[in-house]
């Protein structure tokens, strides 16, 4: 609560700050009127920035509304954040009135269309999930146009009937603005939709429905909206068949217009990110700003925009994010993210502003309450109708429950606020009505609805969305799901979807990929392989912070276990994230080991007799003094912090200290591993280095750092235990996780033992098979051990609770390996204490 | 020669020699609707060029596009039980009827076997498209097979082995290094097998 308070006290200050303009503008007014006399110090200069300020503290004001909301977590539980959002828009609305006895600030439909809605719509469209989106296609179109111009017809009709009838009053109205009333609110709005639906996780297939719906229908609700104004002005008289066929046409060349201008933007992004290489910095800026150009190029041609945003980003998505580098995806990502859910914050805070003027409110009871009753009324006829006909094709049918989940959250938004305020008084007589009625029924919506439907969701036990964590066997089962089904179908004569998904894709990987992706791109764009890769990378991480934890922690007890223990799991994690997290190694990896071999041979007689006191080792590992290379500013490069005399250094060091791990591999002495902390530190400095060796072999980069800490190799093998045998291996510089299994397990294998590992590498290069067969000898355990680990690092904070849970794991490893041979016997205690 | 036979208001065309297939498959129905049968038998016709009232592996391999899937012989193979050369439109329809979606509206009658659309026969058609060998268990160098099929060229096969070896590492809960069926029952536990192994025109 006082985190409540303190917050709401700075908002009035704020708002304070705000209603101060007329005082202002007074004095800058003041100011530059006179001619100076004197030099002024310092100026007023309100009149000159204030637009600009008055946004950006607006911006400021809604978010820190989000953040005061956030942190009452038992008040979002009930009230969704929309409805908060709109709840305190009220309050700020009040202040700003009675502060100035005029409402000043209002969402102005020009700011509303032109700088809020895009970014949300095209984020919607950027997130969507493709295969869901597309799968569904069908059911979302039928819901967005048949089942929108339903609710506008109803509507319109309802009201014009009522009307006719005399239930309203006196009102100056007619059935062609009654129709244009319903079209504008027909619409189910995105924003509000998707701020509630995130917040109960429905099934997917549900999900999806009604974010597609949502979205699509603004699109479609627009064209309404513009048809039934031109008929309006046309005026009732005017209109025949002839223009009503028209209209019809025009619905359809806007929507599906507006589609294909979006779509043609997604394949100009797409074609701009295959060669957005070399300026990787503004390269996210693409995706803003023709998305942006897609909306405003659409609206140029009075298509449909927000249609066109959307399918600008759904399309664009696949390719773009193989396209782009993986740190530009995630600035898009999240920067999408900022923005939408930005203005998404703002519009609401403004719905509720927007509320308290006197000026905008007319009421008309009957008018009011029959609107609300009929939406209300006429989207669950028109689900379930809708729902029934789908229902015949569909393969999976919606149940009940999920119709009336459906229909319950049809809920309005900003949309239909943003379109009445357009309406031109002149015109529509009763346009305050109409706002009036918009209002409320936006409120309604996002308020009752709101609230109840996660307590509807609970009670009436409605299908919610899986928790899958996405697995190997399940893509590759889904891929041969894909591959079964579209057999089958053509055994059986049918053309079904499966076939179109087919031939789709046999088209998309023939020509699209090849016309907007990047040669490397193509290659790792396999969903297989790709989850693979990221599976990777997950345990890779939650394996360096196990062993991160581990080792801190236990080195403070007992150095030598510890110690062990933990860089023997470091060094080899540290290997595997890096080799993954490239694909570009993953596929050069063909050509390593020749070049070292040479060098080894060289540096290796120069340097025998080399011996590593203290002094040596400083020399070898601190980097030396070199003035302004850390902290440079650059505004086209994110690593200006390299230097290349520095990156050179780097590499002769790693070179030399292969050097050194090859000879020690060669006379059989092991250095111990005992720095694990500089293991630690080095690292991040390192990364900069990978990318100018890896051009020329691509693993130099992967075993820097454990050769880094072996330098000071001073005890012979025997002395170092279980570590050893997996730290020559990894000297030889395998960049494969398929190799990664093998180091630990390298050394019940006597005969292997005795060979450097390179040494063994090139020959099993040579012959080209004899890695698999290794491969097949005994990869099961390493990365099994690392799959359980991978939950029990997530989910154990006390670190005791995680060492106790960890044991058995790790144990059971162990016990799965064959029992070492004699020589190795103390190693497998030694390692795991 | 034909007769027609009526079966629930439908009237079936068939050769005599299959009449009793026809007949056999009836009482399938409720696996498979009598409207099905009918299309159903129009394919295996228009399949079965010489007219034996068998299909051979040649017939399907006579589908241009199911040379190009790349598990299309693996399909192809379940059809044929073991040891047996051609198969007749009843082994043909049983097959098939694996692909029915489920039927939710009317419950399972305890005291009839499973029905072949059930989520665990499903399942099984899966599974045995892996094991080829028909052991029970999915070895790793199944897998790999299926693996190298369905990626293609775009990995390398060394990368195709670790893939297939960290799948079968989230699989395998017995730790014998290959994938038994209730193993692969377990680990596709989430996937909604109903959605991914019907097809809508079996409805």
């Amino acid at each position: 609560m006082p985190a409540l308070w303190r917050s709401t006290f700075v908002l009035v200050m704020v708002l304070l700050a705000i209603s101060r303009p007329s005082l202002a503008s007074e004095a800058t007014g003041n100011g530059t009127e006179h001619t100076i006399t004197t030099l002024p110090i310092v100026i007023w200069k309100w009149e000159e920035i204030h637009f600009p300020y008055l946004v950006a503290l607006w911006v400021l004001v809604s978010w820190l509304c989000k953040l005061v909301f956030q942190l009452n977590p038992c008040l979002t539980r009930v009230i969704p954040e929309s409805g908060l959002l709109i709840c305190i828009g009220w309050v700020l609305g009040g202040i700003i009135y009675g502060a100035d006895k005029v409402q000043t600030f209002r969402l102005q439909p020009f700011t509303f269309f032109f700088y809020l809605l895009p970014q949300i719509v095209l984020d919607a469209g950027y997130s969507m999930p493709n295969k869901l989106f597309f799968g569904n296609l069908g059911a979302i179109l039928v819901y967005a146009v048949i089942g929108t111009c339903w609710n506008a017809a109803t509507l319109g009709l309802a009201l014009w009937g009522c009307w006719l009838g005399g239930a309203m009053g006196n009102i100056d109205t007619g059935l062609l603005q009654l129709l244009l009333f319903g079209s504008l609110i027909a619409a189910v709005d995105p924003v509000a939709v998707i701020a509630v639906f995130e917040e109960v996780h429905v099934n997917e297939v549900l999900y999806i429905l009604v974010f597609g719906e949502s979205l699509l229908n603004d699109g479609v609700t627009v064209v309404l909206f513009n048809v039934f104004d031109a008929f309006v002005s046309l005026g009732g008289a005017q209109i025949d068949a002839v223009e009503i066929i028209k209209g019809i046409i025009s619905f359809f060349v806007v929507a599906v217009g507006g589609s294909l201008v979006g779509v043609v933007f997604a394949l100009l992004i797409s074609l701009l990110t295959r060669c957005t290489k070399n300026i990787q910095i503004i390269e996210p800026g693409f995706i803003f700003v023709l998305g942006y150009l897609s909306y405003l190029t659409a609206e140029m041609l009075s298509l449909s925009a927000i249609l066109s945003c959307t399918f600008c980003g759904v399309c664009c998505q696949k390719y773009i994010n193989a396209n782009m580098d993986e740190r530009s995806v995630s600035t898009v990502r999240s920067t999408m993210k900022v923005f939408a859910n930005g203005s998404e914050t703002i519009i609401f805070v403004f719905l509720g502003i927007s509320a308290i003027d006197p000026s905008i409110w007319v009421w008309n009871t009957a008018f009011i309450l029959l609107t609300l009753l009929f939406i209300f009324v006429f989207r669950f006829i028109g689900v379930f109708l809708l729902t029934w006909i789908l229902n015949q094709y569909r393969l999976v049918p919606l149940d009940f429950i999920d119709q009336l989940v459906m229909g319950y959250g049809g809920l309005r938004g900003a949309v239909a606020y943003g379109l009445v305020l357009l309406l031109d008084e002149n015109k529509y007589k009763e346009k305050k009505l109409m706002i009036s009625t918009t209002l409320i029924v936006v409120y309604f919506t996002v308020m009752l609805q709101g609230i109840t439907m996660k307590p509807l969701v609970t009670w009436l036990k409605v299908k919610r969305a899986a928790v899958s964590e996405r697995t190997l066997a399940e893509k590759i089962q889904n891929r041969t799901f894909d591959h079964m089904l579209v057999a089958i179908e053509d055994i059986s004569g049918q053309i079904g979807d499966n076939y179109m998904r087919d031939k789709w894709n046999n088209f998309e990987e023939k020509w699209l990929y090849w016309l907007l992706m990047t040669p490397i791109a193509r290659k790792s764009c396999d969903p297989i392989f790709n989850i693979f890769h990221k599976l990777n990378i997950k345990d890779a991480t939650s394996y360096v912070k196990e062993g991160e934890r581990r080792g801190s922690l236990a080195f403070v007890r007992n150095e030598n276990k510890a110690d062990v223990d933990f860089n023997k799991k470091f060094g080899c994690i540290d290997f595997m994230t890096r080799s993954s997290k490239d694909e570009n190694i993953f596929f050069l990896r063909d050509s390593v080991p020749s070049v070292c071999l040479d060098m080894h041979e060289q540096d290796l007689k120069m340097r025998e007799s080399e011996d590593f006191d203290a002094h040596h080792l400083l020399q070898q590992h601190l980097y030396k003094g070199r003035k302004q290379h850390r902290h440079r500013y650059s505004r086209k490069q994110l690593e200006v912090n390299k230097d290349e005399h520095e990156v050179q250094e780097i590499f002769q060091r790693t070179m030399r200290s292969r050097l050194e791990s090859f000879k020690s591999a060669k006379m059989g002495v092991a250095p111990p591993k005992k720095i694990s902390k500089h293991l630690k530190k080095d690292q991040p400095q390192k990364m900069p280095n990978g990318k100018s060796t890896d051009n020329s072999k691509s693993h130099a980069y992967g075993d820097e750092d454990f050769e880094f800490s072996e330098g000071d190799s001073a005890s012979g093998y025997e002395a170092a235990g279980g570590s050893f045998p997996m730290r020559a291996y990894r000297g030889a510089g395998i960049v494969n996780p398929a190799f990664m299994a093998e180091m630990d397990t390298m050394d019940p294998m006597p005969p292997m033992q005795q060979i450097p590992s390179w040494l063994a590498e090139t020959e099993v290069d040579s012959s080209n098979m004899v890695p698999s067969q290794r491969a097949q000898l005994r990869l099961p355990w390493t990365p099994s051990n690392l799959r359980r680990l991978a939950p029990l690092c997530l989910s154990t904070h006390s670190n005791d609770s995680f060492l106790l849970a960890d044991s058995p794991a790790t144990q059971e490893g162990i016990s799965e390996l064959p029992p070492p041979p004699p020589p190795q016997d103390g190693q497998g205690q030694g390692t795991h204490k | 020669m034909h007769i027609v036979i009526k079966l629930f208001g439908v009237p079936l065309s068939c050769p005599i020699t299959n009449s009793m297939n026809i007949w056999f498959s009836c009482f399938l129905f409720i696996i498979v609707t009598p409207a099905h049968i009918v299309r159903l038998y129009d394919r295996f016709e228009a399949l079965d060029k010489e007219k034996t009232g068998h299909l051979r592996p040649q017939d399907f391999g006579a589908i241009n596009r199911l040379a190009m899937n790349p598990i299309g012989d693996r399909i192809i193979g379940a059809f044929f039980s073991p040891g047996q050369e051609t198969v007749d439109f009843h082994s043909f329809v049983r097959i098939l009827a694996h692909f029915r979606p489920a039927d939710k509206k009317h419950p399972k009658d305890p005291s009839m076997p499973e029905p072949v659309n059930s989520r665990t026969s499903k399942l099984k058609f899966a599974f045995q498209l892996y094991d080829q060998d028909k052991d029970g268990k999915i070895s790793r160098a199944e897998l790999l097979q299926v693996l190298r099929s369905m990626l293609e060229m775009q990995v390398t096969e060394e990368q195709l082995e670790s893939i297939a070896d960290r799948t079968i590492q989230e699989a395998d809960l017995d730790n014998d290094d290959a994938i038994s069926f209730e193993e692969f029952r377990k680990s596709l536990e989430k996937v909604n097998i109903d959605h991914k192994m019907s097809i809508r025109f079996l409805r």
